[in-house]
């Protein structure tokens, strides 16, 4: 259904002297129809750029998405606003994606007024996500500011299903909400998905979230893909050390502060500076994506080969 | 001879009796505290978990006297046996911050961001230690370095704007262990930090706080399993479950406290159902039985007491009455 080839997203700051941050730096990954894969990586790894470039919300520098057999990067105008409405995204402010002067109920209505839905089955096609969504019908006139930040979110998740689109990007969804929130509004979230068939892009920095939600996942570290494959196995034999490094509840030596700030050099692995298996080799060679099982793929010089293929060789 | 006592162990260097915390606001009175009682003892790390708006932050500020004038406080809180609601303004303000200090919510909002990071640090020491600017200036240095603050002469000279997140935790932690108190409330010090990040503060916090009391304040279940010796769970404005670590993290004895453990992630992202009430029109009888699911109709109509089941453990239930 999705398929993004070489994604790059560089931007630049300053006015004489340019420099440039490679936000996103060639990523690829497909997600298939029904599918929901998870983008992890701590904050500022590119996670929401990847989001926001694969439905077209900020122009890639470089790279092709395919979605359902489209171009989407060589659609302008017209051509993308008719494609738009099968892609949304869900933000981790629910604030943002409601207006502020409109009532709940407006908000929801307003795509089926965009459809053209006929007017007396407008009102009740929202009493009827509202209370899909689990909120009641005493909300629906109320303005954004008289609910809470789960009861926003859980109108936003109601406006994305009246424009039912194939495709979502969910990032962070809950990141703003509290644990016992997130757990109602990730469960509606997978529910919702499963019935009504979506394909979804979930953003998290939450692995115990990922592993729930998603069924495969990619790990991103300063703008790179560094591993990929299905969440059981990333989870149960992570390849990548900085996987590991997030998923061991231990922490890592304190040797790497300086390496909290600036972007680093293109050459060699971007993770050297941080990691402890660290040689030669990772200082000038970028490592390559190797498979170590069914679609699990990983780009680091020192991780060891599964037993079968080295018998092989 | 030897006794067994040993002097200072078991004394609470906190005792909070009664306290009820009332905001007047124009939609009605908001209870935010109702009722809190709690000691922490000497050398302590309590752990004051719950849900946003439960009443964690104003608890915290209750302790250090930081509420509006509009805010109405009642019952009691000593302090080394002192009654803070007693003591002058003066007398607070000397207390605040030389024997108690603060790690606060948002890093952003605690540091000044037109002032540079060595001279906020500074002004605690000026301010609590009666340091003179210049030899401030070293225990600024030192301080920084002690946070792990990299090239800290250099970064002391910097603005917050550029620290990362991170750094800004470690500079706001430099400033609450400045005065070196006796006691430390932080709040929320790991909150919107990355995984990796987060550990290291964490590591820190425990390192900087060493014989220290501290309250801290967090959503984060492993923030505190990491840290605290005690817990304590707030639902509305009361304690509902106060336990040592270990036998919180093993069994929880509140239904909501189990719900909360069970919400997390890592631990079944299972919902609990319904919504928080409002504190401005608070359930009769249990505050949590509209979401209970072992609720009965006693439960409905009479508010439970904390109850002692032993072994340090307090729970607000009717299920161990
Ligand atoms: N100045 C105020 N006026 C009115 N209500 C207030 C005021 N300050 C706090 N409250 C209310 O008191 C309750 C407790 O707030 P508090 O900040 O202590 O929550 P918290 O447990 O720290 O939540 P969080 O985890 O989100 O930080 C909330 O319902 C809040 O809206
Ligand atoms: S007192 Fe009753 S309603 Fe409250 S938590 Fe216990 S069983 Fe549930
Ligand atoms: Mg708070």
């Amino acid at each position: 259904m999705l398929e993004v080839k070489n994604l790059k997203k560089r931007f630049s700051s300053g006015i004489f002297f340019k420099s440039y941050l490679d936000a996103v730096d060639d990523v690829s990954f497909s997600i298939a129809k029904g599918e929901t894969l998870g983008l992890v990586g701590e904050s500022g790894s590119g996670k929401s750029t990847v989001g926001q470039c694969v439905i077209r919300l900020i122009e890639p520098t470089g790279g092709t998405i395919m979605f359902n057999g489209i171009d989407l990067r060589s659609l302008n105008g017209r051509a993308l606003n008719r494609v738009r409405p099968s892609m949304q995204m869900i933000f981790q402010d629910p604030d943002s994606s409601l207006d502020p002067r409109m009532t709940i109920g407006q908000s929801i209505a307003e795509p089926f007024r965009l459809k053209k839905v006929a007017r007396n089955e407008v009102k009740g096609e929202v009493l009827r996500l509202i209370e899909k969504v689990g909120l009641s019908p005493e909300h629906y006139n109320r303005y954004p500011h008289q609910m809470s930040g789960g009861q926003n979110q859980r109108a936003v998740l109601a406006r994305v299903l009246a424009i039912n689109p194939l495709f979502i990007v969910a990032d962070e969804p809950t990141a703003s909400l509290d644990v016992s929130v997130q757990a109602q509004i990730l469960h509606l979230l997978m529910d919702l998905k499963r019935e009504y068939g979506m394909t979804m892009l979930f953003i998290s920095h939450d692995l115990a979230v990922i592993r729930h939600m998603c069924d495969r996942v990619a790990v991103m570290y300063r703008g790179k893909i560094v591993e990929q494959g299905p969440v059981s196995a990333v989870f149960e034999s992570p390849a990548h050390p900085y996987t590991r490094l997030l998923l061991s509840r231990t922490e890592e030596a304190e040797q790497s502060v300086k390496q909290e700030n600036g972007s680093g050099d293109a050459k060699g692995c971007r993770f050297r500076g941080r990691c402890s298996l660290a040689r030669a080799v990772c200082e000038t060679t970028e490592p390559a994506f190797r498979e170590i099982g069914a679609g699990h793929t990983v780009a680091c010089h020192m991780t060891v080969l599964p037993k079968a293929e080295i018998t092989h060789e | 001879m030897i006794t067994d006592e040993r002097p200072g162990e078991n004394r609470p260097l906190v005792e909070v009796y009664s306290l009820k915390v009332v905001f007047p606001t124009d939609d009605g009175i908001v209870r935010a505290i109702d009722t809190m009682d709690l000691s922490i003892r000497e050398g302590e790390k309590l752990g004051l978990i719950g849900e946003s708006g439960c009443g964690k932050t104003v608890f915290g500020h209750a302790i250090m006297r930081l509420l509006e004038d509009t805010t109405k406080v009642t019952g009691n809180i000593v302090f080394r046996g002192k009654a803070l609601y007693s003591l002058d303004r003066e007398s607070m303000r000397r207390l605040r911050g030389k024997e108690i200090g603060m790690i606060l919510q948002n890093p952003g909002a605690s540091l000044n961001p037109v002032l540079t990071v060595g001279s906020q640090v500074s002004e605690v020491l000026v301010l609590h230690k009666g340091l003179k600017k210049r030899t401030a200036w070293d225990r600024v240095v030192g301080l920084l370095g002690r946070v792990r603050i990299p090239e800290p002469e250099r970064r002391a000279g910097e603005y917050p704007h550029q620290f990362s997140g991170g750094m800004k935790e470690r500079a706001v932690i430099a400033m609450g262990i400045a005065s070196e108190p006796v006691m430390i409330i932080a709040d929320e010090p790991t909150k919107g930090l990355d995984v990796t990040v987060k550990r290291k503060i964490v590591r820190l916090l425990k390192e900087v706080t060493v014989e220290k009391t501290m309250l801290i304040i967090t959503h984060d279940l492993d923030v505190a399993e990491e840290v605290c010796d005690r817990i304590a769970v707030m639902y509305a404005g009361e304690l509902v479950e106060i336990a040592p670590r270990g036998a919180m993290f093993e069994r929880q004895l509140h239904p909501y406290v189990q719900g909360f453990f069970q919400s997390l992630p890592d631990r079944g992202l299972k919902p609990i159902p319904g919504m928080s009430p409002s504190l401005i029109h608070l359930p009769e009888g249990c505050r949590f039985h509209p979401r209970c699911n072992r609720a009965t109709g006693r439960c409905r109509t009479e508010h439970p007491e904390m109850i002692d089941t032993g072994d340090g453990r307090c729970v607000r239930c009717f299920l161990y009455a």
